[in-house]
C-alpha cells in the first residue's frame, strides 16, 4: 500500500484533475444533506424528511424501497404514495447503477471513506478477513426480522437513517453507533462497514445489477500497473478481471454491481485507462 | 459481454459453500438475535410519549411507519420529535410529550396529510375523533379543585370544554358547606391532545394524557349491564321476582 495515491496523476493532470469526481462526489453528499437541512434551518423546503422518504419541492414522493420492503415484511401495506415514491428511487437507481447511493448519496460513506484515508496514512495493513457476501446474508436477515417480529428491527441501529436522520432532527446518541462504524473499518476490516456488511448497500447491488452506466477500463492496454485504482477502490475486486482478465477473455468493463460508480479510479489514474460509459455504445463497439 | 465471457467461471467446491453458507447464516443470526432483544424491549413506548393524531395501533404503528420524519416537519407547533437511539421510543419514530407541547389539534391535520405509508391513518376524518390518548386526573389529592379551589385550567384550556372534561359537583367534606368542581374526562371524547396537563399549574401535573392501553380499564367479555341488555329486549330478560307468601309468625 502506498503512502501517496495518485500521485502520478496528480502531476499530470493537476491536483483538481486527480480530484475531480471526488470533489463532485462530496458536493454531492453534502449538496444532499443541505438542501434535506435547508427547510428545518432556514425554511426554504426543496427536500422534506429524509432518505427513508421524502417530498422534492412538494410534489414528487421519494422512498426509499428497502425501507418499503422491511415495511412490507412487518406486514404493513402502505399509502400509495410511499408505493409511487419507492418506484422513482428504484427506478432512478436501477438506471444509474444501484450502489451509486452509496458512494453519491449515502452520508456514511464520509465516515468510511475518512476511515479508509486515515488506514492509509497511518498504514494500517492489518484486516480480519471477512466475506463480502456477508452483507447479502445480513439483507436477508433484515428482511425476515420483520416478518417474524412484525417490526422493522433493523431500523433501530441502521446507521445510514441514524446518520442522516440525526443530521436532520437530532443525533441524540446516534454518534455511538458511527463511531463504532468508524473504529470497525479503521481497525478490524477495510472497506468493512460499506464492502461487507451494510444490508442498504447489498440492496442496491442488487437493484442496479443491470444498470447501464458503468466505468470501463477501455484503455486498459495502457495501464502501467500503478495498482493506484486498487488502492482507492472500495470494491478492489470488481477491477481484476476488467484490467488483467484481457488474457482469459474478459471485456474491460467493469460489470460487477459491486462497483459504486465512485470513479475515484478515473481520478488517480495516470494512463487514463477508464471512463465512464454505458453498456449499450460498448455492446455496438464490440460487433463491428 | 457474455459471448466474452470464460467457458468455466471459478467453481466453489461443495465443501466451500457449505462453509460460506453456514458462516452467513450463524453470523447473520447471531447479529439478527441480539436485534431482535433489542427490538422487543424498546417495543414498549413510554408512558409520557404520545404517538401523532390517527396513528395505528403501536404494532402496526411500529411496522408501517419509515421513520422519514415528514410529520415533524409538517407540524406547525414543533409539537412531533423523531426518537432517538436509546431513548423510551423506538429509534426513528415520531411522538410527543403533552407536557412538553401538546397537540395543538390543527382541524387540517397536516402530519397525516404528510405521512406516506399511511402509518398515521388517513381514516382519521376529523381531528376532534383522534385518540391520541386519554387524559386521567392521575393525582386526585394534589389537585387544587379538590381542595376546593376553582383552578379549572384543565377544563378551560380543553379543545373540548365541557364535553371532553366536564366538572363534576362533589360535597367539600372539609367546610361541610361548600362544593369542590372535580374536573372529569370523558374517554369517547376526549382527543389525547394534552393541553390539560401542559397547563396544570402544579410542579407536576394532576392531570396527564395516557396512551389508552394504560389509561383505560376493559369490562369482561361476558359481562352484562342488566338495564342496558332491558333497554335493548324492551323488557326485563327474567322472569318478575317469585313474590313468595309472607309468614309471619302468628300466621298461620
Amino acid at each position: 500500500m502506498k503512502a501517496s495515491v495518485g500521485q502520478e496523476a496528480i502531476d499530470k493532470k493537476g491536483w483538481l484533475g486527480a480530484h475531480k469526481f471526488l470533489l463532485l462526489r462530496r458536493v454531492s453528499q453534502l449538496g444532499i444533506l443541505a438542501l434535506f437541512l435547508m427547510g428545518p434551518l432556514y425554511d426554504i423546503w426543496i427536500l422534506k424528511g429524509n432518505l427513508s422518504s421524502s417530498v422534492l419541492l412538494d410534489t414528487i414522493p421519494m422512498t426509499d424501497p428497502f425501507m418499503l420492503l422491511q415495511s412490507l415484511s412487518a406486514g404493513h401495506t402502505p399509502e400509495l404514495t410511499a408505493i409511487i415514491g419507492a418506484l422513482i428511487v428504484f427506478s432512478f437507481y436501477f438506471i444509474f447503477g444501484g450502489r451509486v447511493f452509496c458512494s453519491w448519496v449515502c452520508p456514511v460513506n464520509l465516515i468510511t471513506d475518512s476511515a479508509h484515508w486515515l488506514r492509509r496514512k497511518l498504514k494500517i495493513r492489518a484486516s480480519t478477513k471477512l466475506s463480502r457476501k456477508t452483507r447479502f446474508w445480513v439483507l436477508a436477515m433484515t428482511l425476515i426480522l420483520p416478518f417474524i417480529l412484525g417490526t422493522m428491527a433493523w431500523e433501530l441501529i441502521n446507521p445510514v437513517s441514524i446518520f442522516h436522520r440525526g443530521v436532520i432532527f437530532g443525533m441524540g446518541l446516534g454518534w455511538v453507533v458511527l463511531v463504532g462504524i468508524f473504529l470497525f473499518d479503521l481497525m478490524l476490516v477495510e472497506h468493512g462497514w460499506c464492502g461487507h456488511i451494510c444490508p442498504l448497500g447489498a440492496f442496491y447491488n442488487i437493484v442496479g445489477r443491470y444498470s447501464p452506466i458503468k466505468v470501463s477500463a477501455y484503455q486498459r492496454d495502457k495501464c502501467d500497473k500503478c495498482m493506484d485504482c486498487f488502492t482507492v477502490c472500495p470494491e478492489p475486486q470488481v477491477l481484476k478481471m476488467p484490467l488483467f482478465g484481457e488474457g482469459k477473455g474478459y471485456g474491460p468493463m467493469i460489470e460487477s454491481a459491486d462497483c459504486t460508480n465512485c470513479v475515484r479510479c478515473i481520478d488517480v489514474c495516470s494512463q487514463d485507462v477508464f471512463k465512464i460509459t454505458t453498456r449499450l455504445p460498448i455492446m455496438a463497439e464490440v460487433k463491428q | 459481454m457474455a459471448a466474452k465471457k470464460p467457458q468455466a467461471p471459478r467453481k466453489t467446491s461443495r465443501r466451500q459453500f457449505i462453509t460460506d453458507v453456514g458462516r452467513g447464516v450463524c453470523g447473520s443470526s447471531l447479529l439478527g438475535l441480539g436485534l431482535a432483544t433489542y427490538s422487543k424491549q424498546s417495543q414498549s413506548l413510554a408512558a409520557q410519549c404520545l404517538r401523532p393524531p390517527g396513528a395505528l395501533t403501536e404494532e402496526e404503528f411500529l411496522a408501517a411507519c419509515v421513520r422519514c420524519g415528514l410529520c415533524v416537519e409538517a407540524c406547525p407547533y414543533d409539537t412531533l420529535k423523531l426518537g432517538k437511539i436509546f431513548e423510551p421510543v423506538t429509534t426513528g419514530t415520531p411522538y410527543f410529550d403533552a407536557n412538553v407541547i401538546p397537540c395543538e389539534m390543527c382541524e387540517d391535520i397536516p402530519c397525516q396529510t404528510a405521512c406516506p405509508t399511511g402509518a398515521i391513518s388517513p381514516e382519521l376524518k376529523s381531528i376532534d375523533d383522534a385518540q391520541m390518548g386519554l387524559a386521567v386526573l392521575i393525582d386526585r389529592e394534589n389537585c387544587l379543585n379538590t381542595q376546593g379551589l376553582r383552578c379549572d385550567i384543565c377544563h378551560r384550556v380543553c379543545p373540548l370544554i365541557d364535553e371532553a372534561i366536564t366538572l363534576e359537583i362533589e360535597r367539600n367534606t372539609r367546610t361541610g358547606f361548600h362544593a369542590m368542581f372535580i374536573p372529569t374526562v370523558h374517554s369517547e371524547l376526549c382527543t389525547g391532545c394534552g393541553k390539560c396537563e401542559h397547563a396544570c399549574p402544579l410542579e407536576e401535573a394532576a392531570i396527564k394524557v395516557l396512551p389508552l392501553e394504560i389509561a383505560k380499564g376493559e369490562l369482561g367479555h361476558h359481562y352484562r349491564l342488566g338495564w342496558i341488555e332491558k333497554n335493548q329486549a324492551g323488557g326485563s330478560l327474567i322472569d318478575e321476582v317469585l313474590d313468595l307468601p309472607d309468614r309471619l309468625p302468628g300466621t298461620k
